[in-house]
This record gives structure tokens, C-alpha cells and sequence, in this order.
């Protein structure tokens, strides 16, 4: 296969080797110059613009009509706006794409050279160049104003009813948090990440067991490093690595120190607001006809939940939470009977490049009912239930003599 | 001028003494302009060769995914390629490799080094360059930087898989993908190296145009292609030295524990010891350059067909005010739109909605220069040498791929197309067959005046159809598969139900792409052909009006024997009633009574 490829290829290129020199001795024997374009050319290139512009033509007006429907109608309050300004621009551009083209081949076609003939002189003329400023000015501000109008809806604040949500991306799966009854979050910190805490919920107990891990890995390594000072059996390097390691895990344990405690306006402790939280993988649920304000928070690289059933897309960028807003409109029971697919499901996925498995990086999201949703909510486990340490709840004090390790 | 006037002299009187060159001098580290330009050409089009190769193997896998194709494993090898299927990380590099050679080596040093090169002496009147030692220099920090871009393709870990744009944290961190070791450190290092080039190339074309232009070159005289490739220069040597800032950071984060893209990253089961910094603030760095530098790519190019075009219908250029006003105009607004690539990075709505203003102001010198493009066809009389079909292709590719730019500059259309395959529709047509199409015409139009050898016009002809035919048959049912949600840089789209409806466009993408890819072997046969077995060219086998056709058709030191030409008209007088032949070189003194331009 690969000697086929090969033999091809180079039986094309002595092919082509050959024609151009018979064409060149032809071209020798006539005595004409390459820059001399012939009559018989000039028609010839003239004709195929003129072919090309309606094949071109024609297959654009195929891809539209076969290809055009490209997405089911918008999921979304705010999707169905976007949709509309979506189609004005299609009109205008498919508009501006045929007229600029159809003249630019129908030139090119109708002024192929004729020796007869001599160009117009036609070097300005400031009427018609005022009238493609001013037309493409006057559209681009009413294109600029109805976006802005859209953009502006679409990005203002999220009302006071709106839920919140927070999706959580890592390398390359997507977490939802519900806040719970208390409808707040619990403070998050990356310190705190573990298998059991895999969104680093901050909470008192959380802390303390995390310093205690820390504590006794560092005293594990201490203890290699005494050993291997009375035996000297390590090389240098590797005693220098362990060095390294050990400063990097007090730096750690130092962060999670370094942690304060915010209380909300009506007195809970975001160290205390977790515990109620819900974390759920695998799927978003989200109830029908209700403004959801997400926070998107991410782990490790730059994701973008993307959804493009609802038309909405934001980065996630760790270290720094961004937000968006939607109201879901559509249920997926009710996408499904619309699109006559039993199977159909919306879904988020990521749009950011963030390493081999980027394009498996998906969620299904789920829209029902107020009154599905809350079922399906109820049967969630919450954080300090689920994955609450079996320890005492860590008092002020044990902190304190864990600061001053 | 009178100090102008000395230093020419002083040139040549320097000139007479070192008559003899050696081959290391005259091919190797030569400091003459005319042979700089045809060394950034050969090294652009061996870059082309690597670049659409690349293009053609992810392109298999996207048309077949899964499918095992022998080819893929003797290029890629078991490594990349196990069995014949391009494995998920190489794929990112390849697509990461492509971009990054196409946009930098391909379309800015390619293409301004090549035309900028040759044109700038040439059709101001110069002797050479203003220095010739930086320029060659120039040549050789560019060479450097695509050996070194060329090495991460092999190193462990292979190149740099982040995308072209590579964005921190996943570029930051080695842990986070095999791509982001070595191989970014090389990328990184290759990028640095090539900055240094371009500003070099840049400040020298700057400094020629301004200060070496012959008698009578006034700045309204210029030939549309310098006043592009001045315009060019600046963009590159105002925005260039951002991306070295941003590189520089980023090898700080990558080497020494700094943060400044990085912030609460919990990564390989280690919480990282980094606060505070942005991952953002690599972007605003990246795209401050980022977007300018998508119009250093494409004004040599329009500038190019701005020429050929005129010459070519035999008609002045339409609007040569506005022509220029338009690319002051794309250069000024270039430098504060780059924030519509970060429609959905969670920057400030507000801020937002002023990158949209600035964005689609520029629909309006660009809007300009179509008509004008348009005009200059009008009742002008089309000669189809296959530089004038390039940009005719080019002027198609400039208004088709624009005009989805409206929807992308539209935040809250972005919103819903951003990092799509629209996108990638979008600037694949709009910068990059623009700017190959200019690039393209520009050899085809100057190959006599590089070489002194004509190119063969028949394989032209057919170099352009099937190139204009595959480049739309790739990039243009692209739109339909971005619009339904495809995102780039997927490695596959099987496992999503609701994409299934558009993929199976997909196979024909890919044919268009191997075929096109095929049809530049014509090229690249007519090309290193014809610089040796060509036709012999006679000097001025265009009938143009510019400088560089006044000069021997072999090539000299310094250009012109005896005194440099004294201008005394503007570039496009062709078809002056006032005069017999349909073209008046600028060189030809007005007559008696004749109305200048």
C-alpha cells in the first residue's frame, strides 16, 4: 500500500515532468513567451470563473438546505433571542456573500482581455467610495446596537429567585453542586482536595484531617531522612528531592493554615454552609422555566462547558469562578417528543482544549419538571453525610496546637 | 535626501571593492536583499511541505476516525501512530504544530520576509536594505527558530499539544498533558528566536521605506504592496515584543515557581504551591499580539493583489487614497480588538461589549477595499496570468471568510460559536487561504524577478483551479458543522448523538484537503523547475509601472548600474488616455501639460 502510494506519487510527477516538456518544445517551436497569455487562455480562465461561481453557487445553496437546520430550536429564554439575531446576520452575510461574489466573477468573466480594447481610466471617484462607507457604516451600527441589546439581556445580573448552581471541570469530568436547604455554598479550597473531597469543601473537621495527613506524611519522610543520615544510603540527589518534598507539604499545610473563615449576613459560617451540599457526577438536572445562575469553578486547566442546546457557553479558569445565566425552557421529555428521538439528551460539553480525552469531556444535562427535580434532588446524599470523616468534630484548640506543629 | 544620496554612494563605492564573493557569502550568509527574500521563500515553502502534511494526517483521522491508514505509521511511527491510528495526544500535536508553523512560519515569515524582502529596495528605488547585517540576521534567527520548531516534533513527549494559542495552565504544567513537556519548552524558545527575527526584519523595513525612497518617491507615489508591508512592519514591531513578554512569564511559570498565569491548581494528585495569578493574563498578552498579527498576515497579501490585480486589468487601482487609508485604518483598529477572543473567558460583559464595536468597525475599511477591488475589474481589460487568478481567489476568500467574521464579532453570537468548527471556517478562509492566495500570486507575479526565469503558466492555471476548488471544498462546509456545535480540536465526535447529523461531511472535508494538499506538487514541480530549466525572462514581463521592473533582469549588488531611477508619477497609470502604450513606468517624466495622480 504504502510502495502504491509511494509509485503514484512519483509516476505523477514524472508525468507532469514530461507534459511540461513537450509543452515547453510546443511552446518553443511557436516562439511564445510564457507572460503572453493567449486569447484561447484569457476565454478559457473567463469561462471557468463563470463556472466556478455557479458551481460555487449551487453548493452553497446545497449546504444550506441540507445542512441549515443545524441545531433544535434553542432550549433556553434567552437562546430563542439569540437565535433571531443569529438569523439576521445568516440573511444579511448569505446577501453581501452572493452580490460580492457574483460581481467579482461576472467581472472577471465579462473584462477578460481583448486586444481591441483598452481599459477605462477610472482612478477615484469620491460619490461611490462615500456610498461603501457610509452603507457598510450605517448596517454595522445597527448589527453593533441589536447585539449589544442581546449581549447586555444575556450578561446582566441574575435576578433574586434565580438558583444557583456550581459546575466544577477537571481533567476530564465534569461535578455539580447543589447549595441544599440552606441555599448557600460552602467555602471551597484546593488544599483540601482528596478522593473523598473532590471539590475541597472547607470544613472544620475537613481541615483538621487534612493537617493531620500532612503531618504525618512529613514526619514519615523526617524519619527517612534521620535513618539515611545515621546510614548514609541515599545518593545526594535523592536526599535533596526529599528535602524538597518535605518543604513543599509544610508549604501546603501552611496554606490550609492560612485559611479564614467567612461568615454570610445572616450569621452561617462558610466552613459550616457545606455540609448540606449536594455533589453529584455524571449529570445536571435543573427544574424547567426557573432562572439558574452557574459558578464554574475549575480544577486544573482551562475548560468551557459549552451547551449548545441552550446556547450558552462560559470558561471555567482556575483560580478565578465565572458565572452564567440561563432559564431552560424546553424539558428533555418534551425535546424528545419534539425531535421524535426516544434517546435524545442535551448535554454540556467541554469546548477548551485541556489534554488527550478533550473530546470525551461530557455531562448529560437534564431538564424537568419543578416537581421531578425536586424528587431527584431528595434522593441526593449530602456532603457531610456522604463524605463527612468519622473524627470528632476538630475544636478551636486542636487547630491551634496543629498551627503550632 | 542629500545624506540618502551619500550613503548610496558611499554603498557603492564599498561595493567595487569586494567584487568577488564567496559561495558562504553570496548563498549562505548573504546580506543582499534579493537573496534573503528567496531564502525566507525556500524555507517557507519546505515549511508549507511539513504543514499541510500534518494537515492531511488529522485530517484522516477526522474524515475515518479510527480507521488505520499504513501512511500514518510510516510518518508517525509506532509511537504516534500504533497500527496505522494517529493516537489522541499526537493528534493535538499535529493540530498544535500545523497552526503554529502555518500562522508564524508560513504566512508572517514566510510572507513578509519573502515580500518584504524583495520589494521594499526594489519599487522604493534603494540600493539594498538599510542594514544588511540585520537583515541577514533576520534570516538566520528565523531559521534557527523553524530548525528548533521542527526538533520538538521529535522529542519525548512530543511537540507542544495546547493548540497554537497555548493557553496556560495546560501549557504551564508538564503534568497535564505528554505535549507540555520538552516539547513546549522548545516551542517556547522557538517563538522567542522568531520575535527576535521579525523585529529585526520589521525595524529594517521600517527604516528602509522611511528613509531610503529615491528621488521623487514621495510617500503618495508608494506602490499599494509597501505601503501594506510599512504598515505590516509596524504592527509587527508594536505587538511582537508583547508576545515575547508573555512567552518570557510563561517560561518563568513553567521553570521558576513564579505564578503568573497560575492560581489554586490541584493537579497529578499534588495541590500546587501557586496563588493569585491569571490564566487570563496570558490571553490578553497572547491576543494583544494574537490579533494584529492576523493582519500582519493578511495586508502583504492584500497588498500584493492590490498590485497584481491593477496590473493585470490594466486599470489604475480603484480608491488609492482609500486604499491606503483603509490599511492605516485595519492597522490602527487591529491593536484594540483582541478582546473578542475572549468573549467567554468571564471578562466584564461591559468590556465585552467594546471589543464588539471596535471589531465591527473594521467590517469597514475592509468593506472598502472589496469594492475597490471590484471597481478596479470593472471595464478594465483581464489578462489571466495565474498571479491575477490568485487574487481574484483571493479577493473571493477575503469577502467570503469576512463576512462570518460579523457573526463572531457579535458577542452574543460568540457565545454560541466560539471554538467551534465555524471558527475555524472563519479564519481558515478569511487569513489563510487569503493569505496563501496572496503569497501564492506574489511568486507567480515576482518569480521573474527573483529568478530570471519565467514559471509555466499552464501548470499555474492548474494549480489555482484545484486549489480554489479543494481550499473552498475543505473549509467552507465547515461553517455547517461548526454551527451545529462541532467544537475544534476534537480528536473524534463519535460518542455525541447530535453532531451525527453533520459528520458525514466530514469524509468529503478530507477528501478536499488530500487532493488540494496533492495539487501543490504541482507547484512545488513548476517552482524548483523552472528556477533552473524556466523560460528566461525579459525584464519587465508584465507590462507594470512599478520601480523593480526598471532594473537588469540579473541579478546585482545594489540593484541598478549607475544612478538609482528618479520617480515621477504614481504606480498605476496603466491605461492612460494621455498615453500610447497602456502602461507609463513611474520612471517616464510627466508630459508637457499631463495632469499628475
Amino acid at each position: 500500500m504504502k510502495l502504491l502510494i509511494l509509485l503514484v506519487i512519483v509516476l505523477g510527477i514524472i508525468a507532469i515532468a514530461q507534459l511540461t516538456r513537450v509543452y515547453e518544445l510546443t511552446r518553443g517551436l511557436r516562439k511564445t513567451r510564457e507572460e503572453e497569455i493567449s486569447p484561447a487562455d484569457n476565454r478559457m480562465n473567463a469561462m471557468l470563473m463563470l463556472a466556478w461561481m455557479i458551481v460555487f453557487f449551487l453548493c452553497t445553496i446545497w449546504l444550506y438546505v441540507r445542512y441549515g437546520d443545524y441545531l433544535p430550536e434553542p432550549a433556553s429564554a434567552h437562546g430563542v433571542d439569540v437565535d433571531k439575531l443569529m438569523n439576521v446576520n445568516i440573511w444579511m452575510i448569505t446577501i453581501m456573500f452572493f452580490i460580492v461574489n457574483f460581481l467579482l466573477f461576472w467581472f472577471s468573466y465579462k473584462y477578460y482581455y481583448r486586444k481591441d480594447r483598452k481599459a477605462r481610466f477610472f482612478a477615484h471617484d469620491n460619490r461611490l467610495e462615500m456610498v461603501w462607507t457610509l452603507i457598510p457604516g450605517v448596517v454595522m451600527a445597527f448589527i453593533i446596537v441589536y447585539g449589544l441589546i442581546i449581549w447586555n439581556r444575556m450578561t446582566g445580573p441574575a435576578s433574586d429567585e434565580a438558583m444557583r448552581v456550581e459546575v466544577y471541570s477537571k481533567q476530564f469530568d465534569w461535578t455539580v453542586r447543589y447549595p441544599g436547604e440552606n441555599a448557600v455554598f460552602g467555602a471551597a479550597d484546593y488544599n483540601l482536595i482528596s478522593t473523598e473531597n473532590a471539590l475541597g469543601l472547607v470544613t472544620r473537621e475537613g481541615i483538621a484531617v487534612k493537617i493531620a495527613e500532612l503531618d504525618a506524611q512529613i514526619e514519615k519522610k523526617r524519619e527517612g531522612l534521620e535513618e539515611n543520615a545515621r546510614l548514609p544510603v541515599w545518593p545526594a540527589s535523592y536526599v535533596e528531592a526529599v528535602e524538597d518534598q518535605i518543604y513543599r507539604l509544610q508549604r501546603h499545610k501552611q496554606r490550609i493554615m492560612d485559611l479564614s473563615e467567612f461568615k454570610s449576613p445572616e450569621g452561617l459560617s462558610e466552613w459550616e454552609a457545606g455540609a448540606d451540599d449536594k455533589i453529584v457526577k455524571g449529570e445536571l438536572h435543573l427544574p424547567v422555566g426557573k432562572e439558574v445562575e452557574f459558578i464554574f469553578r475549575s480544577q486544573d486547566v482551562l475548560h468551557s462547558a459549552y451547551m449548545p442546546h441552550f446556547r450558552a457557553q462560559m470558561n471555567t479558569v482556575p483560580g478565578v469562578p465565572t458565572r452564567f445565566k440561563m432559564t431552560p425552557t424546553i424539558t428533555t421529555r418534551e425535546m424528545r417528543e419534539k425531535l421524535g428521538k426516544d434517546d435524545f439528551d442535551y448535554i454540556l460539553l467541554c469546548n477548551k482544549v485541556c489534554g488527550s480525552a478533550h473530546f470525551n469531556m461530557q455531562i448529560k444535562v437534564i431538564i424537568e419538571d419543578e416537581a421531578d427535580y425536586n424528587a431527584w434532588l431528595a434522593q441526593q446524599k449530602t456532603f457531610g453525610g456522604a463524605a463527612a470523616p468519622a473524627a470528632e468534630p476538630a475544636q478551636k484548640d486542636t487547630l491551634t496546637t496543629a498551627m503550632v506543629n | 535626501m542629500g545624506a540618502h544620496e551619500q550613503a548610496a554612494q558611499g554603498h557603492e563605492h564599498g561595493h567595487a571593492h569586494h567584487h568577488e564573493e564567496s559561495f558562504v557569502s553570496k548563498y549562505v550568509f548573504s546580506q543582499d536583499h534579493k537573496m534573503i527574500s528567496k531564502q525566507f521563500l525556500i524555507t517557507a515553502i519546505f515549511m508549507g511541505i511539513i504543514a499541510v502534511m500534518l494537515s492531511i494526517f488529522f485530517r484522516l483521522q477526522l474524515g475515518w476516525p479510527g480507521e488505520s491508514f499504513g501512511i500514518l505509521n510510516t510518518f508517525l511511527g509506532d509511537r504516534w501512530a500504533p497500527d496505522g491510528i494517529l493516537d489522541r495526544n499526537a493528534y493535538l500535536a499535529i493540530v498544535t504544530i500545523h497552526g503554529t508553523i502555518m500562522v508564524f512560519f508560513v504566512l508572517t515569515g514566510g510572507l513578509s520576509g519573502t515580500f518584504a524582502n524583495l520589494l521594499i529596495p526594489l519599487q522604493v528605488g534603494a540600493r539594498d536594505m538599510a542594514s544588511g547585517f540585520l537583515n541577514m540576521l533576520s534570516y538566520w534567527f528565523f531559521f534557527v527558530s523553524s530548525v528548533i520548531m521542527i526538533a520538538s516534533l521529535f522529542v519525548e513527549g512530543g511537540a507542544a499539544s495546547g493548540g497554537w494559542t497555548i493557553y496556560p495552565p495546560l501549557s504551564a504544567l508538564p503534568q497535564a498533558m505528554p505535549g507540555s513537556g520538552l516539547g513546549m519548552t522548545l516551542w517556547l524558545i522557538s517563538m522567542v528566536l522568531f520575535v527576535a527575527s521579525s523585529l529585526l526584519g520589521g525595524l529594517n523595513y521600517i527604516v528602509t521605506i522611511i528613509n531610503l525612497r529615491t528621488r521623487g518617491m514621495k510617500m503618495s507615489r508608494l506602490p499599494l504592496t509597501v505601503w501594506a508591508l510599512l504598515v505590516t512592519a509596524i504592527l509587527g514591531v508594536l505587538s511582537f515584543p508583547v508576545l515575547v513578554s508573555a512567552v518570557v512569564l510563561l517560561i518563568m511559570d513553567r521553570s521558576f515557581g513564579t505564578a503568573f498565569y497560575l492560581s489554586d491548581i490541584f493537579i497529578g494528585g499534588e495541590a500546587l504551591d501557586v496563588t493569585g495569578g491569571s490564566p487570563i493574563l496570558f490571553q490578553h498578552l497572547f491576543w494583544f499580539l494574537g490579533h494584529p498579527e492576523v493582519y500582519i498576515v493578511l495586508l502583504p497579501a492584500l497588498g500584493i493583489s492590490s498590485e497584481v490585480i491593477s496590473t493585470n486589468s490594466r486599470k489604475p487601482i480603484f480608491g488609492y487614497k482609500a486604499m491606503v487609508a483603509s490599511i492605516l485604518a485595519i492597522g490602527f483598529l487591529s491593536f484594540i480588538v483582541w478582546g473578542h477572543h475572549m468573549y467567554v473567558t468571564g471578562m466584564n460583559p461591559f468590556l465585552g461589549s467594546v471589543f464588539v464595536f471596535t471589531t465591527l468597525l473594521i467590517a469597514i475599511p475592509s468593506a472598502v477595499k472589496a469594492f475597490n477591488y471590484l471597481t478596479t475589474l470593472w471595464q478594465g481589460n483581464i489578462r489571466f496570468t495565474p498571479a491575477m487568478l490568485f487574487s481574484i481567489g483571493l479577493v473571493s476568500t477575503f469577502v467570503t471568510g469576512g463576512l462570518t467574521g460579523i457573526i463572531l464579532a457579535d458577542s452574543a453570537l460568540d457565545v454560541n460559536v466560539h471554538d467551534t468548527y465555524f471558527v475555524v471556517a472563519h479564519f481558515h478562509i478569511v487569513m489563510g487561504m487569503s493569505a496563501i492566495f496572496g503569497m501564492l500570486a506574489g511568486v507567480y507575479h515576482w518569480f521573474p524577478r527573483m529568478y530570471g526565469r519565467m514559471l509555466n503558466t499552464k501548470l499555474g492555471y492548474a494549480h489555482f483551479w484545484l486549489t480554489l476548488v479543494c481550499g473552498f471544498g475543505v473549509f467552507f462546509p465547515m461553517h455547517f458543522v461548526g454551527i451545529a456545535g462541532a467544537p475544534r480540536r476534537y480528536y473524534s465526535y463519535s460518542t455525541f448523538e447530535f453532531l451525527q447529523n453533520t459528520m458525514d461531511l466530514n469524509p468529503i472535508i478530507s477528501v478536499f484537503a488530500i487532493v488540494g494538499g496533492l495539487a501543490q506538487l504541482l507547484f512545488l514541480f513548476n517552482f524548483f523547475h523552472s528556477i533552473w530549466f524556466g523560460q528566461k525572462a525579459v525584464q519587465n514581463p508584465w507590462g507594470s509601472n512599478t520601480l523593480e521592473w526598471t532594473a537588469p533582469v540579473e541579478h546585482m549588488h545594489g540593484n541598478w548600474p549607475g544612478a538609482l531611477p528618479e520617480v515621477h508619477r504614481w504606480a498605476y497609470d496603466y491605461s492612460n488616455p494621455e498615453h500610447e502604450d497602456d502602461f507609463v513606468p513611474q520612471t517616464v517624466p510627466l508630459k508637457p501639460g499631463e495632469h499628475a495622480h
